[in-house]
């Protein structure tokens, strides 16, 4: 579906609607597309989205433990013990595999091959999809164990922290299912395969973002 | 190029084109070029660029009328026309509408009309995008305003809403549900236009325009607009948090959970202190648009202006503190914020120089712009120097949270921000509007504006010393507080007249210009040095007829002026003869769209129902999906759009060199 880019009509203005078929990044002064650039800023922009969530998680997982009164508590005991490590260690696996399968989609766009990309989408999208259950399954048992969202400053900083990170995997996939559904209309094409490429830049992200979340949330005591 | 076969430009009535218009969207394509709905449709940023200004300018009067009320209050002792609780609301909802509803998207109307301009491209690497940052801004600025009806009281925690005031239990209205989900709303618009005005510079040049050959006013936005993407995700979170703790029960702010109340405070100022700079930074680089054109002369040292902005960009980042000095954050914090705030004064103190040394030699004449931009230069040093006392530890301590503080940001946000965007409206109005302001009523406001201010808020730096508090409802005549407080209270209707004329010179300038007969003022009134006066006034659609060339920084004046051998500026060329006609007809221009206003419309409907009842959220969620889908499925540019402008008879674009329009990017890419 390769909609003419600003940069195609803008900056070609005698020449009609020729100027939409020409490579994707000729005419910026970067040489990168308007596009790209615009979601490499968002990216920098979403850094400090969670740099600021992980630096609240990080300050009020010491607080607890050494607020007058909760040392010991179970409360503490309660944030400490939930977690199941190796269950998350294997959706972090599976997320980080969804990165790769992202990889080979765009790339076999690149050459064009529907079958393959649709294969490598559908997967990512389950990948991705088995991650955010496992994220589900994960809030429920700890909310049975009695760790709510207003239990205490440590849970509410949790679910915030890895919540907004759920919602981004989430937002990710609608951008799958969309690029999926485009792909079967017959409108993503090699020519438009930036398009999957940037979609892919934001699913990359939310995979890293969740290596430094993994780090900090589970595996510092 | 000949006159080739070319689809038949759509008229204005949308009808009788006789190309099929297949709807590739849902909703048909809107087709208005004026009347409402072409503004409420529009994508050009030049129309956008105006409506930031028009509700920059409502919100101005709306903060402006807060502030007379809090200085009736308290022209005298134990005033009675607020109460306690109305005077905390009716401070805080002047700064929010102050800095978030007035300066910052007054700053994005200079910004968005002139950005594409100046660079040389024909709009906003995202036009729709760019209409969707206004209605969202918009949308945020009425919902945070309707907390005055639909709240039970407005926000009353203060402009940066310290934890834990802002909790339930000392602020159990919804007026600080609506000041957190507000400026969510803002913030957003604002990001997104941060990524939109950054590709645009990066990315939208034309062929020669480095950057380093591009306006100071156009590089202290760029650095505005990185200063943006990198600080709103920050208040962001800070917003979420307190959102969070008072819609769902969180814990964030709950000191009795052994939440730490600093939180709020560090995340809101490693927001709120780049904030300042975004504030500021946009009226340094107007100020050095309007003295080197007032003076006949370059910038004085270009690069140092581009550089000392690029530095405070960055140092704005390592300041945040300063703001907490009394906060209890430890010895070692206070030495090192100490510090780095001292150095941030270097580079805005070039700058000062830099607009002196500009001015030094030159043929100045002294119009409104520039009375006004003097005014900016001479105010924002005294704001700058008492900003530098503050800098000073043990004597901030005293001085925190006394008058002494908002006497200090009142001069570098009124006399600094608010003087410079005054100059930028007088300088630019000819070239958005076809009409020049009055310059009689122009410098009456000016001066009338800048008796006012100095009276308003220089007794305020006594008063802070004296020991008067910020934010108090009323003293007592034992205070010693009186006589000052009087002096300020009378100042204050100073400035609203000057505001009066301010309004009456739009009024009068228009309506004289109408009996005159519509006079266009020229492309270049000012004989001025960047883009935007190489075209016809006001701005055709499509602004430029070709991409202009760049050889040299301030190409424009280049083109009309040379040097004699004794160095002085001789004209070359008639000004006539080098501006664009600004009748091209084949441009093909975005379309407009009804998306983005969908999708902002969805937004604040969602916010009331995180506030009121999540039943009400639905119908924004559904709204918000349906622009979203829509949005995504409708092409940027309809196929057969062209530019309105101009003549269609085959005169004017079509005998341009094909060669030179085809050039449109770059052959060689020209960063910086």
């Amino acid at each position: 579906m390769r909609r003419p880019t600003l940069a195609d009509t803008l900056t070609a203005p005698a020449e009609g609607g020729h100027a939409a078929h020409h490579d994707p990044g000729h005419e910026t002064n970067t040489g990168i597309t308007n596009e790209k650039l615009g979601m490499w800023l968002f990216l920098g922009s979403e850094c400090l989205l969670f740099g600021g969530l992980i630096s609240t998680f990080l300050l009020y997982k010491k607080k607890l433990n050494t607020f007058p009164g909760f040392e010991n508590t179970s409360i503490v005991k309660l944030g400490r013990n939930v977690f199941d490590i190796p269950f998350t260690s294997v959706s972090s696996f599976v997320l980080l595999m969804s990165s790769l399968t992202m990889v080979l989609a765009v790339s076999a766009l690149t050459r064009d091959d529907q079958r393959r990309m649709r294969t490598w989408l559908l997967a990512t999208v389950f990948l991705g999809a088995t991650f955010l259950a496992g994220q589900v399954y994960e809030f429920t048992a700890f909310v049975k164990e009695g760790l709510g969202y207003t239990t205490n400053i440590f849970s509410s900083a949790f679910y915030t922290l890895t919540g907004f990170h759920g919602a981004h995997v989430l937002i990710g996939l609608v951008i799958l299912m969309t690029m999926f559904a485009r792909s079967l209309q017959g409108k993503l094409r090699a020519r438009n395969a930036e398009t999957l490429e940037i979609a892919g830049l934001y699913w990359h992200f939310v995979d890293v973002v969740w290596v430094v979340i993994f780090v900090v949330v589970y595996l510092i005591k | 190029m000949a006159l080739v076969e070319r689809e038949p430009l759509a008229l204005p009535t949308g009808a009788g084109t006789g190309v099929a218009i297949e709807p590739l969207g849902v909703l048909a394509r809107p087709r208005t070029k004026d009347g409402w709905r072409s503004w409420v449709t529009t994508v050009d940023h030049k129309k956008i660029g105006i409506m930031y200004g028009a509700a920059a300018l409502l919100f101005f009067l709306v903060g402006g009328f807060e502030a007379m009320l809090i200085r009736i209050q308290l022209a005298q002792p134990n005033g009675t026309v607020l109460s306690a609780d109305l005077f905390n609301q009716v401070y805080t909802m002047h700064g929010v509408t102050m800095v978030f509803l007035v300066i910052m998207p007054m700053a994005a109307a200079f910004a968005n009309y002139l950005l594409p301009l100046q660079v040389g491209a024909r709009d906003v690497a995202f036009p729709r995008l760019n209409a969707f940052s206004f209605w969202l801004f918009l949308g945020g600025g009425v919902f945070f305003n309707s907390s005055w009806l639909l709240g039970g009281g407005a926000a009353d925690c203060g402009w940066f809403c310290y934890a834990p005031n802002s909790g339930v239990a000392f602020s159990p209205t919804h007026g600080v549900d609506f000041y957190s989900v507000g400026l969510q709303l803002a913030g957003a618009a604002s990001l997104i236009g941060a990524v939109n005005l950054i590709v645009t510079v990066l990315n939208m040049r034309a062929p020669g325009m480095t950057l380093f050959r591009m306006p100071v006013f156009t590089w202290m936005q760029l650095v505005v607009q990185f200063l943006l993407l990198f600080s709103m995700p920050v208040i962001t979170v800070a917003l979420f948090l307190l959102t969070f703790d008072r819609s769902f029960g969180a814990n964030f702010f709950n000191v009795e959970q052994g939440a730490d109340p600093l939180l709020w405070q560090h995340l809101f100022w490693i927001f709120g202190h780049p904030e300042v700079y975004i504030l500021i930074l946009p009226s340094f680089g107007i100020v050095s648009e309007i003295i080197p054109t007032m003076s006949r002369k370059p910038i004085y040292g270009y690069p140092f202006m581009v550089f000392s902005g690029i530095a405070i960009g960055f140092m704005g980042w390592g300041v945040w503190a300063h703001h907490m000095f009394a906060s209890g954050i430890g010895p070692i914090s206070v030495a090192a914020f100490s510090i780095s705030t001292m150095f941030i004064a270097v580079p805005t103190g070039v700058k000062i120089l830099n607009w002196m040394a500009t001015m030094w030699g030159g043929k100045i004449t002294f119009n409104t712009p520039m009375l006004f931009s003097a005014g900016v230069v001479a105010m924002f040093t005294i704001g700058g120097l008492s900003g530098v006392t503050h800098a000073v530890a043990p004597a901030d301590t005293q001085q925190t949270d006394t008058y002494y503080i908002v006497a200090h940001f009142h001069y570098v946000l009124f006399g600094g921000a608010l003087l410079g965007l005054f100059a930028g409206m007088y300088f630019w109005w000819p070239k958005v509007f076809g009409l020049m302001l009055n310059d009689r009523l122009g410098k009456v406001h000016f001066w009338i504006i800048l008796v006012g201010f100095n009276l308003t808020f220089g007794p305020m730096h006594i008063l802070g010393l004296q020991g008067m508090s910020r934010r108090i409802q009323t003293y007592q005549p034992t205070d010693g507080f009186t006589l000052w407080n009087r002096v300020a209270s009378f100042g204050a209707l100073v400035i609203a007249v000057a505001v009066l004329v301010f309004l009456y010179n739009i009024y009068s300038s228009w309506s004289s210009w109408k009996k005159a007969g519509r006079p266009n003022p020229g492309a270049d009134p000012w004989d001025a040095r960047s883009l935007e006066w190489s075209i016809p006034s006001p701005a055709p659609e499509h602004n430029f007829d070709f991409v202009p060339e760049i050889h040299a920084q301030d190409d424009f004046w280049h083109r009309k002026y040379g040097e004699d051998d004794k160095g002085r500026a001789v004209r070359i060329a008639s000004t006539e003869d080098i501006v664009q006609k600004g009748d091209a007809t084949d441009v093909h221009l975005p379309s407009p769209s009804f998306y983005p206003l969908i999708l902002a419309a969805g937004l604040p409907i969602i916010g009331y129902g995180v506030i009121f009842n999540r039943f009400i959220a639905i119908p924004g969620l559904l709204l918000f999906l349906f622009g979203l889908f829509g949005w995504a499925f409708e092409p940027a540019t309809e196929p057969g759009d062209h530019a309105e402008d101009g003549t269609h008879g085959g005169t004017g674009g079509d005998d341009h060199d094909a060669a030179a329009l085809a050039a449109p990017g770059n052959e060689e890419a020209h960063v910086g």
